[in-house]
């Protein structure tokens, strides 16, 4: 489903329209936050960053303007510290970090997240779901992202697109999360309208699970 | 339990075990060996006399060291004599034609080591030149990989000897020249070593380059990279180690085929060296030969450590080191 909005897939009826028009072929206005980093392990983070940078805004901005855009980049997702490093040398979570940062340097329309934390512990999750809170709500730009994680779902988003089992998986029910912003972990898991919308989903999920067994 | 006691307690027994077993085992390993070498030895009788034990190779080697110092004084004072003769001249008549020439003795052991290294090199350079460029094209085009397959793995296993008198041949026929800058016998096992350690590199860089991780080909996707760019950018970075582990195997190769094609071609190097000791055998002979053979296997040790250390200092996979 992402790899066929990133346009890395292509889809065998329907299309992707982005901004009134169809989109064909992957492309940085669509940039993706891939779910094992894909980070380049010859290059340093701030090398990583600068070669999406370089292709993006070739012709458009100075190289200091672009060294200047790495930086900021780096500085959102607070990887300014590390930015000689090469993948290897940080942890998993600081690698999603630039692996975000990358993204956000192409200055995408919608930002596409592959599961993007599942491969990081509890913690690490938690404050990368805060990052990605708080890059939306300064940014306020579009981030379409895939999750098993029904907690995550309803704390990040306004819409879960819930989808059936595959193969062959379609869209099955779309629910609408009117949770205030800016939200707080803490405060929404004592509040009402947080575990109504998280039972919706897994009641959807369980269901959908049953189904199969049934027929 | 008093603070002694303790404290024993928390430290291993040999602190520095792991070093002893780095440096002991080796050393108890190449010991075994000289014992048993040693007792066989003693039991192997061939032609030229009894088969040479470690301390007739060490005798051996000690006098191939006096012929090289001998051969050596003899060209110092070849040139001394040499200079004084064209002084002697030059002061008798000013306008005398001197001529230097180079001394011409017989080649030492290690002239003969320097020759190999020499031969070796260009061969394992010249097949790095067409196999990485190659190995690359290949890789990247399914086509061309698939058409290029079957030659590759049938070219692959020729020995150094049957390529050895079809490039002998060749040589003979294309290289005519009154004053040739190389020596034929040189040319032939440097054409024979490139022909037979050009499959490793030229393999491992098309396998590296093929499998360029899929997520990675995915980001270079999404950022819309243009062709020369991903292949600069993305493809050859990520084919490093592959190439690197392909270059170290094919210059294993290339020292191996070398010894055999020349002995064969001629060419003065450790593989005559060996050569000329068995035709023109003596009672030293075996215990040379031993010393040569000793000495191929300590080069390429060296030779492999080397590319080791050289893929250490260039590729960015430190973790890609096999043993």
């Amino acid at each position: 489903m992402l790899n066929i909005i990133a346009g890395l897939l292509t889809a065998s009826t329907g299309g992707v329209i982005l901004d009134g028009r169809e989109v064909s072929g992957p492309g940085p206005e669509r940039a993706v936050v891939f779910q094992n980093h894909s980070l380049l392990p010859w290059l340093s983070v701030y090398e990583n960053v600068a070669l999406a940078v370089r292709q993006v805004f070739r012709g458009r901005k100075t190289r200091a303007e672009m060294h200047e855009w790495i930086e900021h980049n780096l500085a959102l997702v607070n990887m300014s510290h590390a930015s000689h490093k090469r993948p290897h040398e940080i942890s998993g979570g600081m690698k999603q970090r630039v692996g975000i940062a990358r993204a956000l340097a192409m200055e995408p329309k919608v930002m596409l997240m592959d599961e993007p934390f599942g491969a990081l512990d509890a913690l690490t999750r938690a404050t990368l779901q805060e990052t990605v809170m708080d890059l939306h709500a300064r940014l306020g730009n579009t981030i379409v992202m895939i999750t098993h994680d029904m907690d995550e779902a309803v704390l990040l988003s306004d819409r879960i697109v819930m989808m059936t089992n595959g193969p062959a998986a379609t869209v099955g029910e779309i629910l609408s999360v009117d949770l205030p912003r800016p939200r707080e972990r803490m405060a929404l898991a004592e509040n009402p309208a947080f575990h109504h919308y998280r039972a919706e989903g897994l009641r959807f999920l369980y269901e959908r699970h049953r189904r199969p067994a049934a027929a | 339990m008093n603070a002694w006691t303790r404290l024993r307690a928390a430290r291993p027994v040999f602190p520095s075990l792991a070093w002893i077993r780095a440096l002991i085992l080796p050393l108890c390993g190449i010991l075994a060996f000289l014992l048993v070498w040693h007792v066989a030895a003693g039991r192997i009788s061939t032609s030229l006399g009894q088969f040479p034990g470690p301390a007739d190779t060490a005798r051996a080697a000690q006098g191939l060291y006096v012929e090289f110092q001998e051969e050596r004084e003899k060209a110092v004072a070849f040139e001394a004599r040499q200079a004084e003769r064209n002084a002697a001249r030059l002061a008798e008549n000013p306008d005398a034609e001197v001529s230097v020439r180079a001394y011409a003795g017989r080649p030492t052991f290690p002239d003969q080591i320097r020759t190999s290294l020499v031969t070796v090199m260009s061969g394992f350079l010249l097949a790095s030149l067409i196999a990485v460029p190659f190995g690359v094209l290949i890789g990247l085009s399914s086509g061309l990989y698939a058409s290029a397959n079957p030659l590759i793995q049938l070219l692959k296993p020729v020995s150094p000897l049957a390529w050895l008198p079809l490039v002998t041949l060749v040589v003979s026929a294309a290289y005519v020249s009154d004053d040739p800058l190389f020596a034929k016998s040189y040319l032939v096992s440097t054409i024979t070593v490139m022909m037979c350690s050009l499959w490793p590199s030229l393999i491992n860089t098309a396998v590296g380059v093929a499998g360029v991780d899929k997520d990675l080909v995915n980001v270079s996707r999404v950022l819309r990279l243009g062709w020369a760019t991903h292949v600069r950018k993305i493809v050859l970075p990520s084919a490093v180690p592959m190439i690197f582990t392909g270059l170290r195997l094919s210059l294993g190769v290339a020292w191996m085929v070398l010894i055999a094609a020349e002995m064969l071609s001629q060419n003065p190097g450790l593989g005559k060296f060996v050569w000329d000791e068995f035709q023109n055998g003596n009672a030293q002979s075996l215990g040379r030969i031993m010393v040569a053979v000793l000495t191929i296997g300590l080069i390429g040790l060296v030779l492999d450590r080397g590319m080791l250390l050289l893929q250490r200092r260039l590729s960015w996979d430190k973790t890609a080191i096999t043993r």
